[in-house]
Parts: C-alpha cells; structure tokens; sequence
C-alpha cells in the first residue's frame, strides 16, 4: 500500500505520517472520546459516575460473600434490632433479618433488572423506532396504531394482572413482563429522529446506489443518531430503577423471598416500622433517591456531550 | 378540524374493542376462582361448582365475553364478589375520590408550573433559569412512590400536620365540616403530587415563551412601547397558554397511573386502592372494570390533548 502511494505520488513517507498525524488531530473526536473529556471538565459528575460504577460493583461483589435464604431466615431474638446491636450495622426488620445485607442484595437485584429492563426495551425500542421512521407509509401506520393501542393501556395496572397470572415468575420473566410496557418512549424519540434523518442526502444516495434497506437502517441511520440512542438509554435506566422497586413496593415485583430496594420500602407500610422502626426503610429510600439522581446527573452529562453548542470539554 | 377529531375516535372503536377482550380473557387467566376463599372450606365442591356454574364460569370465554359486553351496554358490570355490591355502584363511589385527587392536583400542578416556566424563560440562560432546571430534573428522577412514603412520615407522622389514611374524617359533621376534611385529607399527596409533577408543563412553557420572544408580533409591540410586563401578560403568556393547556389531557393520564402509588401510601380509597385489594380476593368483575375504565380515561385525555393541539397548531391537522 505504501510502496504504492510512494511510486504515484510524490509524498515521501516522513510527509504522508506528518500529514496523516494533522488530519487526525483536526479530525471530530470519537464519541466516547467527547463524553470522557465532558466528565473529566465536570467535576460533579465525575463525582456521579464514581458513586455508580463504584456502587454497582460494590454489590455485585459484595452479595457474592451473603448467603440469601440464610440471610432471609426469620430470626426472632432480634426483632427490629436497632442499628449497631448485635453486629446488625443498619438494624433488623420485623423479621429479625439484617436490614444491611438485604440493602445489598435488594440493590443487586433492582439494579440487575433496570440493566436487563433498560438493555431489552431500549433495543426493541429503538428497532421499532427505526423500522417505523424509515418505511414511513403503510408499515409505519400500522406501527403507529400498535404504538397508540400500548399507549392507551394502563401499564401499571397489565403488569399486575399479568404478574399474577403468571405463577412461577423470578426475575428473568418480570423483566421480560415489564419490557413489553417500556419501550414506547425510546420507540417514539427513535422514530421521529429517523423520520428526519431518511429525508437527507446519504440515505438516497445509499437508495440509489441498491443498498439494502437493513442495511441502511442499522448501518447508516444507526451510527448517525447514535449519540440520542445513548443518552436515552442512559436516561432511561434511571428511570427503570423506579419500575420495579415501584411494582414491588406494591407487593407485585419480586417475590417477598426475594429481597428488591422496593420490597424493603414496603416495609414503611406498616404503621410501626413508618413512626419508630425508620432503619427498616429509609435507608432503602435514600439509596434510590441517590442512584437515580446520580444516574440522571451521568445521563445530563452524556446529552450535554452530544450537543457541542452546550459542551464544557473538548471543543469540536 | 372536525375531519381530524372524527378520525381520532373511529380508530379509538376498535383499540377498546380490543381493549375489552384483553382485559376479558386477562382476567379470566388468573389463578384461583371468586368463591373458594370466601366460603366455608368445608363446603361440598358440588356447591362449588353449582355457584361457578350459575355465575356462568364454566361457559366458553366468548360466550362469557359476549355476555359481558351485553351488560355492559346495559350499564351492568356484575356485582363484586368482595363486597356483594354491584360494581357500578361500589366503583362510582371511589371514582369520586380519585378524581376529586387528581383534579385537585392538576390544577395545583399548574399553580406552581406556570409561574416558573414564565419566570425561567424571563431569565433565559441565567441564575433562576438554572435553578428552575435543577429542581425540575430533580423532581423528575426521583421515582414519585419514594417521596410520598417519605413525605408522609415526614408530615404525617414525625410532624402529624396532615391525616395519613382515609379520605375523610369519621367524625366530621355533614356539610361545610366534611368538605373541610376531605380536603384536608387530599392536602398532603395533592401538594406532593404537583410539586413533582412541573417538569412538562414548565419545559415546555418555557420553550414557548421562549421562541416567542423573539417573534414579530412581539417585537412590534415592544417598538410601539408596551410596557414590558405587559407584554408578557397580554401578548406572550396568552400565546403560549393554549398548547399548556393540552398538556392537562396527558398529565390526567398520568396521575391515573401514580394513583395506584398515592392510594396506596395514603391508603386514599378510590380506584386504585380498590384495584389493588381486587387483585389479592381474585375480584374479576371489578379488575376488568377497572382495567377498561383506565384505559378509556387515558384515551380520552389523549383525545383531548390532541383536539386542544389541533385547534392551536393547524399544521398537524389532517387535510
């Protein structure tokens, strides 16, 4: 390749890496490259996305070390033990079970199902939303009217229904149940994106040339408002986190078995443990507040970086 | 305009018709039946299984369905098996609750949004601005279930200002007093409810007024020496109020989902309180009811949007 350019062209090798070296510096920064640079200008986010991934790892490893249905075991000795007695650090619910290691694993499990929720309705979400937005005609309108029929459908109240109708569900199937209500939001941002964006030059020119239609979906339309899809994805996690500690708050989300940040809340219904057990549920309470404010902080960021007129970082 | 509205509601006959068979057969899916609990367990099966059948549950579903949907025309939607009362009766009587709640939140929601929006646009790109977004992005995040728990133990309990069960009073006299209660009793989840609901109506006022300052007719009216305050009162709020006012269709939807949260927190009977104590006696008659009742008021609110959108911005009308 080298030899070749060398014998037609009268750039010698010492030019061409200057000049590939300049192109390269004036070339727009990688995506991921922007979004770095935004963090590392925004001292708070910084801050932010530390707590998350430190957090996240922090209980996925950790709940490794907890034995569950040990943990979960009802212990009467200790009913609602205060913080700090009998080595509970966080106190003991009305069960006599360590409110700490249930924070720990509940917050594995939420976390685990608003990652599975967020991955399946945000890829099924933004498909619809391209395929909708590039077909646009008949295809389109009968994928509107698909989308208008689940919009009508009050979501918490099917997820219920269709919890309880299922009899041996754990957490692989509610967050299969809660993906077929989610998607709609990414879905309609996607489409009306891809609406626009089919109008432009490349895709007629990708029409013309005889591209396929997938591939001029997934491999152009994709890439190019690939910085929306990530931060709605982002944004949509945060979000996700509220829709099963939500529905097991309730008493429809995980089973009771199973500890979730929701199921421990839960415990505040209780007029006892909501006026003077307050370690049985605030801790929960907080945490979410946290995370998600924190994710959401992290999702501002990332939506900052894709618009360069709001960046703080690099300027491209 | 009228071509655009006709359109909305000949697609929204067959979305309930497909609505009603879903929510029918869902129903019809769950586990267990309306009487085993309820009666005595030592009770013959055959009695059983004579009031199963008297009730029609042994009938094909479409058979069930049909009949169904004929009473329903009739405005009869079977009696709760719960509470041995019809279900028109017993759902009407909480329905006046939640909406009283999501009403009563509304328009507080607007109380706070519009103001903010109007005073955030003002000050584009400065400090009030800012501060506005902050808390607008906060409210959002935060899912709505955390802080009416928190803020019910906060004021309900540790500071005891505000009632946390119930919808009124038991000792609350007839009249001006009863009224009073049930206020007082919608104070607390309504005044949570709207302070962190603003996001939309705020984020979209704002871009509003936004776009219109910097239009003609505003400008016009400056150079003919408006009184800036004016200007905002009469010439922009008034343009930008009209697409606000849609957003009272969506946000209604939205309040009807979080009700199954309020009531719950507040243990507030209406709808969704009754739906979730529905769930757990297997109550088909009322869950379906409720379920289809839902949904209707989410289209219809959407369906009210869209007209009020429609009447304001010709260009998403149908030719």
């Amino acid at each position: 390749m080298e030899e070749n350019l060398n014998r037609h062209s009268k750039i010698s090798a010492a030019d061409l890496e200057r000049l590939s070296k300049e192109a390269q510096d004036e070339a727009t920064p990688s995506s991921a490259k922007i979004i770095w640079s935004e963090f590392k200008a925004d001292k708070p986010a910084m801050v932010a996305l530390v707590i998350v991934i430190g957090f996240i790892l922090f209980v996925m490893i950790a709940s490794l070390f907890i034995n569950t249905p040990k943990m979960m075991e009802t212990d009467i000795m200790n009913y609602n033990a205060s913080p700090g007695t009998n080595g509970f650090l966080l106190g003991a619910d009305t069960g006599g079970r360590s409110v700490g290691q249930q924070l720990i694993v509940g917050a594995r499990n939420s976390i685990g199902i608003a990652i599975g929720l967020t991955v399946i309705s945000s890829t099924f979400g933004i498909c619809w939303g391209l395929i909708s937005g590039y077909f646009n005609g008949y295809i389109d309108w009968g994928m509107q009217r698909v989308y208008d029929f689940m919009m009508m459908l009050p979501m918490t109240m099917m997820i219920i229904v269709l919890v309880t109708i299922i009899k041996n569900y754990n957490a692989v199937t509610l967050t299969l149940i809660f993906s077929i209500f989610y998607w709609e939001g990414t879905s309609r941002l996607i489409r009306s994106r891809t609406l626009s964006e089919s109008e432009k030059d490349y895709v007629a020119a990708a029409k013309t040339s005889g591209t396929s239609n997938f591939k001029i979906i997934f491999k152009e339309i994709m890439p190019n408002i690939s910085s929306l899809i990530i931060v709605d994805t982002t944004l949509s996690f945060a979000e996700n986190i509220g829709v099963e500690t939500g529905l097991s708050y309730l008493g429809f989300g995980l089973p009771i078995q199973t500890p979730s940040l929701g199921t421990l809340i839960a415990n505040a219904n209780d007029p006892n443990n909501i006026t003077q057990y307050w370690w049985t549920w605030l801790p929960a309470a907080l945490l979410i507040i946290v995370l998600c404010l924190s994710i959401s902080y992290i999702g501002q960021v990332v939506r900052r970086s894709a618009d360069a007129s709001q960046r703080h970082g690099i300027d491209a | 305009m009228w071509k655009t509205i006709l359109r909305r509601i000949l697609i929204m006959i067959p979305e309930v018709i497909i609505l009603s068979i879903l929510v029918f057969l869902l129903a019809k899916a769950m586990p267990g039946d309306p009487f085993t609990g309820s009666i005595n367990p030592k009770a013959d099966p055959a009695q059983l299984h004579h009031l199963m059948k008297i009730n029609g549950l042994y009938d094909p579903w479409y058979q069930q369905y049909w009949n169904w949907v004929v009473h329903l025309f009739h405005g009869n939607l079977g009696n709760s098996y719960q509470y041995q009362e019809p279900v028109t009766r017993l759902i009407g009587s909480r329905a006046v609750n939640t909406l009283w709640l999501a009403l009563f939140t509304t328009v507080l929601t607007y109380c706070f949004a519009l103001p903010m929006g109007m005073y955030a646009a003002k000050h584009e790109g400065k400090l009030p601005d800012s501060i506005i977004r902050v808390y607008t992005y906060v409210t959002f995040c935060i899912p709505f279930f955390v802080i009416l728990v928190i803020g019910v133990w906060i004021f309900g309990y540790v500071l005891g200002w505000f009632p946390t069960t119930g919808s009124i009073s038991s000792t609350a006299n007839p009249g001006l007093p009863s009224i009073g209660s049930r206020f007082y009793h919608i104070l607390l989840p309504g005044v949570l409810g709207a302070l962190f609901g603003t996001v939309n109506v705020v984020q979209y006022l704002r871009s509003e007024v936004i776009d219109a300052k910097r239009s003609d007719y505003v400008r016009t009216a400056r150079s003919k020496g408006v009184p800036e305050k004016d200007i905002y009162r009469h010439h922009i709020f008034r343009n930008s109020l009209l697409p606000i006012a849609a957003f009272a269709g969506y946000s209604i939807t939205g309040l009807l989902n979080g009700s199954l949260f309020t009531e719950t927190v507040f243990s507030y009977p209406g709808m969704g309180l009754l739906f979730i104590n529905s769930i757990s006696y297997r109550d088909y008659t009322v869950i379906t009811a409720l379920v289809l009742i839902y949904g209707i008021l989410n289209l219809l609110g959407t369906l009210l949007s869209d007209i009020i959108l429609s009447i304001v911005d010709p260009r998403i009308r149908i030719q």
